[in-house]
């Protein structure tokens, strides 16, 4: 008989060790072209949202790849996390005046905000799937970034926080710090290595998660709903759970990304954001952590450095999302290449060869 | 008392009346045979055992306990555990994952647990790799637990499919037509499996089925559904020899 050996890694424990070392290699790599100056300001310049879309994209994975529901207001969720957190730091920067501390605790404040509208929006969709959550996802998007983007006036001083719903003018102008369509003024505090130790953290919930008991009952519901209920799993329970935790990964990376600029307004986390990170997590293959990651790279980096194409850049790089899908490693590419290269084959060969290379 | 107790069972969908009048008492240990021509209802009285369907009139109890009308999570946890006409296994899942989430609510941990890799995760999922593997052995499935569970052979998922419902340690097994597109080796196979399960767990086990053959060998007592109604209940040599089930199943 064969002996095995004792110190045997779980292929899934593997792969999170790679990961993690993966993300710390680019780091230091990084690190090292920037002190030599070899690093373009551009370059420089998308190291954070480089991270903040990795979170994004890792947490939506969560919820499209793990779980196996389509959730089109990802941004959504980041926006919530973005305004309460800057709230946060914003209205605290007298009394914390230690920035990383104050930093940290804005994260927490997006994350627990953000994971509570997830709980919300996710206890009013429990019932929904597919076409109707991505609906109900959708338009909850929209809503966040409308309202909070719009008409949401917060003024602070000394006796604590105040809300205007319309334009302001109950409250006094010199204390304002959310001004509606203008948005709060951010102190810029992201860091490229704040971002990597983030990443790190959230790539470990998200497969830890996904290792555990927890984990396979969310794959569970993806797999077979019907199945799940008749072990004595609740798809209700797992369904919010991974919806959840998704929500408050997405409102940490929102104040993470919202801290890189000088203003947070509602504009920019439009459906196209949700998009974005959307094509993210299917090209880095669902389900696939590292894959999400190296999506969010690639297709961060990708439309900056195709800027020298004017106005053909947005055709172009939808041009090449197309040629990513049809030559990516999804094994349904794989078997369509297959069939396609055999059908051309059968064209040259003018035999019934083709036949049996697609079987 | 017996074991399941149904008196009066009974669905209707839009002006169909599916299960009618069902009634069946199961003792503990038996093996219990559910037959009748396609369409007669008999998926759907396992649908109202399980709580997939709530019944319109009657009840369930089991081993005293009422169960009518519950949700399908509580009816496992009270002690049934089913398997389907159409396999449904967790596909993108390893067989032993398969067992394992079977598993679930036997070895409880919280879910911060497993995100924190505290000390109760590793020692929960020690236990359940153990029993897991344990289930699978019985089941001649261990050399295949790192196996996708889409990629076994359809004997195997039928098999995969009964050690998980096995995993969830229930009172009463429901088999939903398990022979169904097996060849004869693979059903003899099935049988001395059924034969197994039943000695090795001292398990009651209700099973739909339209193999005959397999039917008259293994269940002591039949029902024979027809049109959502009991045509004919008892010892099964009797039962199959009574003219009114050859008719149903045979015609005149």
């Amino acid at each position: 008989m064969k002996k095995k050996s004792k110190i045997k890694i779980k292929k899934s424990t593997l792969t999170t060790l790679i990961t993690i070392a993966g993300i710390v290699l680019a780091y230091i790599i990084m690190t090292l072209l920037s002190g030599a100056g070899v690093l373009s300001n551009q370059m420089k310049g998308l190291l954070v949202p480089i991270c903040a879309y990795a979170m994004l994209a890792v947490s939506l994975n969560l919820v499209v790849g793990i779980l196996g529901e389509l959730s089109l207001g990802h941004a959504g969720f980041l926006y919530v996390g973005a305004y309460t957190g800057t709230i946060f730091t914003v209205a605290m920067s007298d009394i914390i005046t230690n920035d990383i501390l104050r930093f940290v605790l804005g994260m927490i404040v997006g994350g627990v905000f953000a994971a509570l509208f997830g709980l919300l929006i996710g206890s009013a969709v429990l019932k929904l799937q597919g076409d109707y959550l991505a609906i109900v996802t959708l338009a909850f998007g929209e809503i966040i970034r409308s309202v909070l983007g719009n008409v949401m006036y917060i003024s602070k001083d000394a006796s604590g926080l105040h809300f205007d719903f319309n334009d302001g003018s109950t409250l006094n102008s010199a204390d304002i710090i959310a001004k509606g369509a203008q948005g709060i003024t951010v102190h810029r505090m992201s860091t490229f290595l704040i971002g990597i130790i983030l990443l790190i953290i959230i790539v470990l919930v998200v497969m830890n998660l996904t290792d555990s008991r927890a984990g396979r009952a969310i794959k569970a519901v993806r797999d077979n709903k019907i199945a799940t209920e008749t072990v004595g799993i609740s798809v209700s329970k797992f369904r919010l759970l991974a919806f959840t935790v998704s929500s408050a990964i997405a409102g940490v990376a929102g104040v993470y990304y919202a801290h890189n600029y000088a203003t947070l307004t509602g504009t920019k986390f439009d459906f196209n954001f949700s998009i974005n990170i959307l094509v993210m997590v299917v090209l880095g293959g669902m389900g696939s952590i590292p894959g999400s990651i190296i999506a969010a790279i690639v297709l961060t980096i990708l439309p900056e450095k195709i800027r020298f194409l004017g106005d053909y850049r947005m055709v172009i790089y939808a041009v090449i999302l197309i040629v990513m899908m049809i030559f990516s490693w999804n094994p349904k590419c794989i078997e369509l290449r297959k069939t396609v290269s055999a059908k051309i084959k059968g064209i040259f060969k003018k035999g019934g060869a083709s036949k049996k290379e697609v079987q | 008392m017996a074991m399941l107790d149904v008196t009066n069972l009974g669905i209707s969908f839009g002006g169909l009346r599916a299960v009618d009048n069902f009634n069946i008492q199961i003792e503990d240990g038996e093996l219990y045979g559910l037959i009748g021509p396609n369409g007669a209802g008999k998926t759907t009285v396992f649908n109202l055992l399980t709580g997939v369907y709530k019944p319109d009139t009657g009840s369930v109890r089991l081993d005293g306990k009422d169960i009518t009308g519950k949700r399908v999570v509580q009816i496992n946890k009270d002690g049934i555990a089913r398997t389907f006409q159409n396999i449904r296994l967790f596909g993108k899942q390893s067989v032993l994952d398969n067992v394992k989430i079977g598993l679930h609510n036997i070895y409880p941990y919280p879910a911060i647990a497993g995100i924190l890799k505290l000390p109760v995760y590793f020692k929960r999922e020690a236990q359940m790799n153990e029993k897991a593997m344990e289930l699978l052995k019985v089941f001649d499935l261990d050399g295949e637990a790192d196996t996708l569970a889409s990629n076994l052979p359809y004997g195997k998922q039928r098999k995969l499919e009964i050690a998980r419902a096995m995993a969830t340690n229930p009172r009463l097994l429901l088999l939903d037509e398990p022979a169904a597109g097996m060849n004869p080796n693979e059903t003899m196979e099935l049988v001395n499996t059924i034969n197994f399960v039943r000695e090795h767990f001292k398990m009651t086990i209700l099973l739909i089925e339209h193999d005959m053959k397999l039917v008259s060998s293994i269940c002591e007592r039949l029902t024979v559904l027809n049109f959502g109604s009991v045509l004919a209940q008892g010892e099964t040599s009797k039962v199959l020899a009574d003219p009114e089930v050859v008719k149903a199943y045979l015609g005149e």
